[in-house]
């Protein structure tokens, strides 16, 4: 890889803030009622999910986002993949950002395991030809092959996993986003998992993860930016990361 | 396949979530017809008649009305080929309903996708669109079964006629659609609302009567504007290609055309201009309107 390579931007935060309704108005009559009275308040009560959030990922970086639960991990992820547009500051993104937002976004029960292969490879970007070649390498590693033309409802959760992910990583995006989802499936297929996500790793690929197992994620990324309400409150090394997240949790 | 470092540094960055909306579609052709045929799965799962519904349903339909209209109410007594008249009408208004009650509803029924991964979200009422599409061609099957014992004998203009009424209603609907898709995301009354459309749309076009009764019973103006309708227009359209070429409605050495609604030609191209309109519409409005999507769900 050359210089100017290494450095190539992939996805790049600035000054991002995000906001969410706590409560819904669900009817137009509240709807009227509030514009008719002078529109007072607000109609739902907001919360900041994320703060003036600021951060450049470049190619071939594998880096984890830490934080503890509401720090806005998975808002950052939705945002980079463009799923969330932002209340202000700006998103930049190259390439084809694809992932494992949620298990089993793509997947639908009442299809069977082989017709989800090629919906979940289209969902995420793939060509049929791409998705074609890919295939038995696809049903290989997810080991389910006794089970690829049965329906997915029929699927226990660990199955349904092997098959999301292994869709997933055959799908070679050029920013990967993975949420929290490696703490579904045994522990084989995690490990196996893991193996996967490192050969991505070493192989040049852009990875994002979110994950709360600290020893995991330490295995598979170099940088951990750390979040805490909304607020980029450490970037570094990813065992600095993670001992300075450990530093923050309560007693 | 990932993009090699070379040409992806050639890339520019770009914001993530936003597409040239149903402009961007033809690059997501192999995922839309697998939403179309997942769509179609989904709706006849364990039913065990499947597709046949299609056809026992507007049969059914086709029965009562024509028993109520054709025979109680006598309008068949008057308008010659009344089945055909009647079917070729009912044909374009199912259309038209299944695309709306289908894309309506179609960003609401695909929430678990919306929320998680970004794709341009057109594609699921356009693929509400193509599913309406795969039921309407039985019924037209049915409708040229039916026209051919009626003695049809259409000739290019009135093959013509008919595709371009499809056109116009497909077209219509996915305005309507695409605006109220976008609606129902925030405020479920955008359903309420459509089916209350949707009950009147049968009326808001001459499927059970004639154009000139119409006519004969409303302001001139008001006239127009009945006509103008992309409805009204399309149902028109569909007997004139459906109906008219079969025994007895021309009379002999007379001209389909003479039946048809006075400047109609420059009714047919003003309609297609509302339809058109209404779908550029209704993309704005979807377009404005899903930035919010993924977090009202």
């Amino acid at each position: 890889m050359s210089e100017t390579t290494d450095e190539l931007v992939m996805a790049r935060l600035e000054q991002v803030d995000k906001e969410f309704d706590l409560r819904h108005t669900r009817s137009i009559k509240e709807y009227v009622v509030w514009w008719a009275t002078g529109r007072k308040g607000d109609l739902a009560e907001t919360f900041k999910a994320l703060d003036a959030v600021s951060l450049t990922i470049h190619q071939g970086e594998s880096v984890a986002l830490l934080g503890f639960n509401g720090s806005g991990k998975s808002t950052t992820l939705k945002l980079i993949s463009g799923v969330m547009l932002p209340d202000s500051g700006s998103i930049a993104v190259r390439g084809r950002i694809a992932g494992l937002i949620e298990v089993g976004a793509g997947m639908h029960p009442d299809l069977t395991g082989r017709e989800n292969i090629y919906l979940n490879g289209a969902i995420l970007g793939m060509t049929e030809q791409e998705i074609d070649q890919n295939y038995d390498s696809i049903v290989e590693f997810s080991g389910i092959e006794r089970f690829i033309d049965s329906e997915v409802k029929f699927y226990s959760s660990g199955m349904y996993m092997r098959l999301a992910f292994s869709v997933a990583v055959h799908s070679d995006p050029d920013v990967f986003l993975v949420d929290e989802v490696l703490a579904v499936g045994d522990e084989p297929f995690q490990r196996k998992c893991i193996q996967k996500m490192r050969e991505l790793r070493d192989a040049g690929q852009t990875l994002v993860v979110v994950s709360h197992d600290l020893e995991l994620i330490k295995s598979i990324c170099y940088r951990g930016i750390v979040l805490e309400h909304g607020k980029v409150i450490h970037d570094s090394e990813i065992g600095e990361a993670v001992d300075f997240l450990r530093s923050r949790m309560p007693d | 396949m990932a993009t090699n470092s070379v040409e992806l540094a050639d890339e520019p960055l770009r914001p993530p979530g936003h597409s040239a909306g149903l402009l961007a579609l033809p690059r997501w052709r192999f995922l839309l017809q697998l939403l179309v045929k997942k769509e179609l799965r989904v709706r006849y799962r364990g039913s065990a008649l499947g597709m046949v519904w299609s056809y026992v349903k507007p049969a059914v339909q086709l029965l009562v009305y024509y028993m109520a209209m054709g025979r109680f109410l006598r309008l068949g007594a008057t308008i010659p080929s009344y089945v055909v008249y009647l079917f070729s009408g009912m044909v374009m208004i199912n259309f038209f309903n299944e695309i709306l009650s289908n894309t309506t509803r179609s960003i609401i029924f695909n929430a678990p996708l919306v929320g998680k991964v970004y794709l341009p979200r057109e594609l699921f009422p356009v693929s509400s669109v193509w599913v309406a599409f795969v039921h309407v061609v039985p019924q037209i099957v049915v409708l040229i079964v039916g026209a051919l014992i009626f003695g049809w004998r259409p000739g290019i203009f009135s093959i013509l006629g008919g595709v371009l009424a499809i056109l116009i209603i497909c077209t219509f609907a996915l305005g309507i659609g695409l605006a109220f898709a976008a609606f129902n995301v925030y405020f479920r009354d955008a359903e309420n609302l459509i089916e209350l459309l949707m009950m009147v749309a049968i009326w808001l076009s001459p499927v059970f009567y004639q154009w000139h009764m119409v006519a004969d019973a409303v302001p001139g103006w008001l006239f127009k504007i009945y006509q103008l309708n992309p409805l009204a227009m399309g149902v028109e359209l569909s007997h004139y290609c459906f109906w008219m070429p079969t025994r007895g409605v021309v009379p002999a050495g007379g001209d389909a055309a003479n039946l048809m609604p006075p400047h109609w030609v420059l009714g047919v191209a003003i309609s297609s201009a509302i339809a058109l309109g209404t779908l550029v519409l209704g993309q704005v409005i979807f377009h404005r309107l899903e930035g919010k999507f993924a977090q009202e769900l």
